[in-house]
């Protein structure tokens, strides 16, 4: 596995009286999705402007692949992507041109860079934009050119913060898939959202952070399970064939099995008494039933549910 | 290198911009009506030599032009980072602050360079009319030199500013108050109530410009006033800074203002 590594040391920011971050520890290592959750003023989006030497931290370091982004900030981020906020670029330039000044900042060689330009630009849809005028885009328009910037270079490490913020929903579903694409193609990338949907689609594991504070990190399965005060998780599985009443009673028979949710004809959520090998038992007993398994995950409403014990009291 | 990038794409945005073609519109339309006032009247004053023409025609405008140029590309260059979160487009790559500092400085001075090009083309122009192609005299290049140095100076202080406030309006309202009116108000009051030399004020120090381009290079001069009245408040002296001093003045003014500008960017956090 590649050695990508995004890591706080006792990250601490201050802003007078205000702890934004407070001793904040995290290793993220491989090549996976991390979604980062938690309220509003959690310190989420301080902690990726740290990352990106955006904002200074007033105690301990932030390193990716194993560089302090501030001291060494031009080793440390040439690996490193990011989005952070809804950037916005000189007006006058056009896609093509903006992209190139970051290009040329990030050290692409001349000869990759036009390929690259165009790669990114087909992989956010603004190919045939790529010769107007940013000044004139909408904000979800400039907001894909953004995620384009943040791709150039072709980086191993990815900080998004709220990448779909600013998007229609079809702009958000885009970025989704975009998003997973990059996920397939052996990179760490570390996202905030308030969307746990999306974090639950997209996000292999979760840190939870409230008051600048780690409250939890790891796969989300197992975050549910500790952090929702039952043994209990919800499946999400989707597939291929309509789902018959005799089929759902089957599976409703299923050892850890205690109840389950038709979302559609083809989608259910299961909810599973039981740890991770309960789950694992669970999906090979789906595949042999031979129903078309085509997708097995946490469901949303699980993150959703934990995520609101664990913030409830959160101002 | 990344200096350099910052400077092609920063010098770009400035010269597609609005504010371009508008600096460039008032410095024609400054110089079409010199051109149309001094040639319908014809005054004795300023065509009675190369030197009273320079004097009264670059001498009395250029400044303008310098502090405006300095205002309109220098006011935003770098609050606008923040204001306009252009900022997070670029700070987040791995670029040093120091190489966007100064690529857009240097594209904002190539900018303005283009301003004072033009004014000393209209300028050049209309004293070939009246006194033939004999009629630059060393003086004035003289003159074009400390304009270059005061063009400078004054983006090395309006970065300073812009760098200083989050918000382009206080950056570039602060620079223009300070230009247009503190500096030559503290000035006079200086010199005329407390009669100190103002050394430290960095448009005396650029009146070299305009010095250099009298028949005779001015002394200091001191003068009684309506002494009638009362002898000490009145007697004053018209301070006239040196060839050197204003180089000085203005060369100090230019390293801490950039040094603090720099330094307060390298500090500023993207909040």
């Amino acid at each position: 596995m590649p050695d990508f590594s995004i890591e706080a040391v006792n990250l601490t920011k201050k802003y007078g009286n205000f702890t934004a971050l407070s001793d904040l520890n995290l290793k993220l290592e491989g090549t996976k999705c991390v979604g980062f959750l938690g309220p509003n003023g959690a310190g989420k989006t301080t902690t990726l402007k740290i990352f990106t030497d955006m904002v200074r931290a007033t105690s301990g370091r932030a390193l990716i692949n194993g560089l302090d982004s501030h001291k060494d900030k031009k080793t440390a981020l040439s690996s490193c992507g990011a989005l952070i906020e809804v950037p916005e670029i000189y007006p006058s330039l056009t896609p093509r041109e903006a992209l190139t000044m970051i290009a040329e900042i990030r050290g692409v060689p001349a000869s990759e860079r036009k390929s690259s330009i165009t790669k990114v630009l087909e992989k956010v849809k603004m190919a045939e934009w790529m010769g107007k005028k940013v000044g004139k885009f909408s904000k979800g328009m400039k907001q894909r050119i953004n995620i384009a910037a943040a791709l150039i270079g072709d980086p191993h490490v990815l900080l998004l913060d709220e990448p779909t913020s600013g998007l229609d929903p079809r702009g958000m579903s885009e970025v989704r898939e975009i998003i997973k694409d990059l996920k397939s193609e052996s990179r760490l990338i570390f996202m905030s959202s308030h969307i746990l949907s999306e974090v639950s689609e997209i996000c292999d594991e979760v840190a939870m952070i409230d008051h600048g504070r780690l409250l939890a990190y790891g796969k989300i399965n197992d975050i549910v399970s500790k952090f929702s005060g039952k043994d209990e998780s919800v499946i999400e599985i989707t597939v291929t064939k309509d789902l018959s009443t005799v089929t759902l009673n089957r599976i409703r028979a299923l050892d850890g099995v205690s109840s389950i949710r038709a979302l559609g004809p083809r989608r259910i959520d299961i909810k599973l008494v039981g740890g991770p090998s309960k789950q694992e038992k669970l999906l090979e007993k789906l595949v042999e039933m031979k129903i078309g398994l085509i997708v097995f995950r946490p469901a949303a409403s699980a993150l959703e549910e934990t995520y609101l014990n664990m913030f409830k009291e959160s101002v | 290198m990344q200096t350099f990038i910052i400077f092609k794409y920063a010098f770009m945005d400035y010269f597609r911009s609005r504010r371009f073609f508008i600096l460039l519109l008032i410095t024609v339309i400054i110089g079409a009506i010199l051109t149309g006032v001094i040639g319908y009247f014809r005054p004795q004053s300023v065509l009675s030599s190369p030197l009273s023409f320079y004097s009264i025609w670059w001498g009395g405008t250029i400044s303008f032009i310098v502090i405006l140029s300095a205002v309109f590309f220098g006011g935003d260059a770098i609050s606008g980072e923040f204001q306009n979160k252009t900022g997070y487009f670029l700070i987040g790559n791995p670029i040093r602050r120091s190489s966007i500092y100064i690529g857009k400085w240097v594209a904002a001075l190539v900018a303005s360079l283009i301003m004072i090009g033009m004014f000393f083309a209209i300028t050049a122009g209309n004293a070939i009319f009246y006194f033939g192609y004999s009629a630059i005299p060393y003086q004035f290049l003289e003159s074009l030199a400390f304009v270059l140095l005061y063009l400078v100076t004054a983006m090395g202080i309006t970065f300073f500013f812009s760098s200083l406030f989050k918000t382009n309006s206080m950056s570039i309202l602060v620079t223009v108050i300070l230009f247009l009116f503190v500096f030559s108000i503290v000035q006079t009051l200086v010199a005329n109530l407390a009669g100190v030399e103002p050394w430290f004020i960095v448009t005396y120090g650029a009146s070299i410009y305009s010095n250099v381009l009298q028949s005779t290079y001015p002394a200091h001069i001191a003068a009684q006033n309506s002494a009638r009245i009362d002898p000490r408040a009145f007697n004053s002296t018209l301070y006239y800074a040196t060839i050197p001093e204003g180089i000085t003045i203005m060369i100090v003014y230019f390293v801490f203002s950039t040094i603090g500008g720099l330094l307060l960017f390298e500090r500023k956090e993207l909040t």
